[in-house]
């Protein structure tokens, strides 16, 4: 769904974005056709893993079912989940995310740290959606 | 500073969910402004659409789709699409093609018949869209967004969820005095406390609905308002349309992550204070000079977050402006007289040229029940997706 934006298991997962060569400046979700700084006259650009580890800059969750594209099974009760916007520090970025399930927003305060981990979006009979989650670090479950 | 132009008429259709077509809305809203301005729609020379979602087409028919309703006449005709500031944008439109001579009235109509629940994207998989990824990819609805930003307050300058529920109990007073507010009951902070938490900390009460409704405006040349006879007619004197300064680094709707500043210093204002500097600047006033402001309160907690922005008090002094009750009636600017968005809930095209018909009525004196004492400067602010800015300046 959508194609380079994260790679790797366990320990080795990370987000993917891109860098330009000229300015340094970073992209995520990537950006592959041209570098959008307006101070850059546009250099290549180069995919680079993202820091596993940032500071959330705010937290929420949806109470609600989110409408369609989202996926969900309308027979099955909704389970509210967190969303965390976490910042991180080398990339001077906030980058928007689910928590892992389980994670509330009881368990999160602004500026605590959390790690990107490989996550399950939803799954059919078909196939399994992964994506990027939020887990504050010191949490195995 | 660039050229004035007259607000001739103003008009409203009562909003609230009416289950009708959005033409029906701009038709009335439209009628009703030409009637204030003392005009036939054939004094007309130039109509000016806000977008209209309708059948996946965004853009290619609300000008031309109120010019056909109201009787083809030959006007000249633009469309304008800014998502929630695309009524700002078509007031712009408009005031250009004044100043410019190329029209002497122009009427600017934004009408919608909003879905029930949650916004949406429109249909299909389209990857390439950041409006459809964010739901796709994380459900991030309108409301989780006003909740992070309202979470984060939290955290930086120790708002409260109570304050945010006085400022529904602020606007909801105002919106039963409104006879085109959809919601005409006051509510109270306790009443905000029971409603269902949408997206934490923000509860149902804290977070704007979708609505049916409609709002224009005739707008003409000074030179054209005196010959008829209208020597004092309030006045447009700035439209800011700004898009953000990159790095933009606070997260914005519909985005998944901010510009990065790794490579070039963020500025030191955000987009939001940017839309309204550009508007003082072009105005040739400031926070200061200013009798009342109406804001794009999407969530209870942006409204403070608008406080800061257009500099009615310092970064992080948005609930103590509010607890002080300078942004109240009878307060030092008052904020939202018409009831906001807490009142009218969203209608997009419309609500930004309605925002104007509340400067309107307000600088002519004529807002009733909620009317400014001496109201001479208002501004109006909105932010519309992908990075449409949004603020009009209006004087008498």
């Amino acid at each position: 769904m959508v194609a380079g934006w994260f790679a790797g298991d366990g320990d080795d997962f990370t987000l993917l974005g891109t860098r330009c060569s000229a300015c340094a400046s970073v992209f995520f979700p990537r950006e592959d056709g041209w570098c959008r700084n307006p101070g850059c006259a546009g250099g290549d650009l180069a995919e680079i893993p993202l820091s596993r580890r940032g500071r959330v800059w705010s937290y929420t969750d949806s109470r609600y079912r989110p409408p369609s594209p989202y996926v969900t099974d309308p027979e099955l009760p909704w389970e509210p989940y967190t969303l965390i916007a976490v910042e991180l520090a080398a990339e001077r970025i906030v980058v928007l995310g689910q928590a892992v399930p389980g994670v509330t927003v009881a368990d999160l305060a602004v500026g605590a740290e959390v790690e990107v981990v490989a996550g399950v979006l939803h799954e059919d009979g078909e196939t399994v959606w992964t994506t990027w989650q939020w887990r504050p670090t010191g949490v195995t479950a | 500073m660039t050229g004035e132009v007259a607000v001739l008429g103003a008009g409203m259709h009562p909003w609230g969910k009416w289950g009708r077509g959005f033409v029906e809305y701009g038709v009335a809203a439209a009628r009703a402004a030409l009637a204030d301005a003392g005009l036939e729609w054939r004094d007309v020379g130039s109509i000016v659409g806000a977008d209209t979602v309708r059948g996946g087409y965004p853009g290619y028919v609300a000008g031309a789709t109120f010019a056909r309703a109201l009787g083809w006449q030959g006007a000249r005709v633009a469309s304008v699409y800014a998502a929630c500031a695309s009524g700002a944008q078509a007031v712009a439109a408009a005031r250009a093609q004044i100043l410019a001579g190329l029209a002497d009235v122009v009427l600017v109509v934004g009408a919608d018949a909003a879905p029930k629940g949650f916004f949406r994207p429109a249909g299909g998989d389209r990857p390439d869209d950041p409006d459809w990824l964010r739901f796709r990819v994380l459900g991030a609805t309108n409301p989780t967004y006003f909740g992070l930003y309202a979470r984060r307050r939290m955290a930086v300058h120790g708002d409260t969820v109570e304050d945010f529920a006085q400022v529904k109990v602020k606007n909801s007073a105002l919106g039963a005095l409104n006879p085109y507010a959809r919601y005409r009951k006051r509510v109270s902070a306790d009443e905000v406390a029971a409603s269902a938490v949408v997206a934490d900390p923000l509860r149902l009460l804290d977070i704007c609905a979708t609505s049916d409704g409609g709002a224009a405006l005739v707008l003409s040349s000074l030179e054209f308002a005196r010959r008829r006879g209208v020597t004092e007619p309030v006045r447009i004197r700035a439209v800011s349309t700004v898009t953000p300064t990159y790095p933009n680094t606070v997260l914005d709707l519909p985005d998944i992550a901010t510009d990065s500043a790794a490579a070039a210093e963020p500025a030191t204002e955000t987009f939001r204070a940017s839309i309204a500097r550009a508007a003082y600047e072009e105005a040739g006033v400031g926070p200061e000079d200013l009798s009342l402001a109406e804001v794009y309160d999407l969530s209870t907690a942006l409204e403070l977050q608008w406080y800061e922005d257009l500099g009615l008090c310092g970064e992080g002094e948005g609930a103590k402006l509010l607890r002080e009750g300078a942004t109240a009636p009878g307060g030092r600017i008052p904020v939202n007289m018409s009831g906001g968005l807490a009142s009218f809930g969203e209608a997009v095209p419309a609500q930004a040229i309605a925002q104007v018909c509340e400067l309107t009525w307000q600088l002519r004196g004529e807002a009733g029940d909620r009317q400014v004492e001496h109201a001479r400067v208002g501004i109006t602010a909105n932010q519309g997706l992908f990075g449409h800015g949004s603020a009009v300046i209006a004087v008498r």
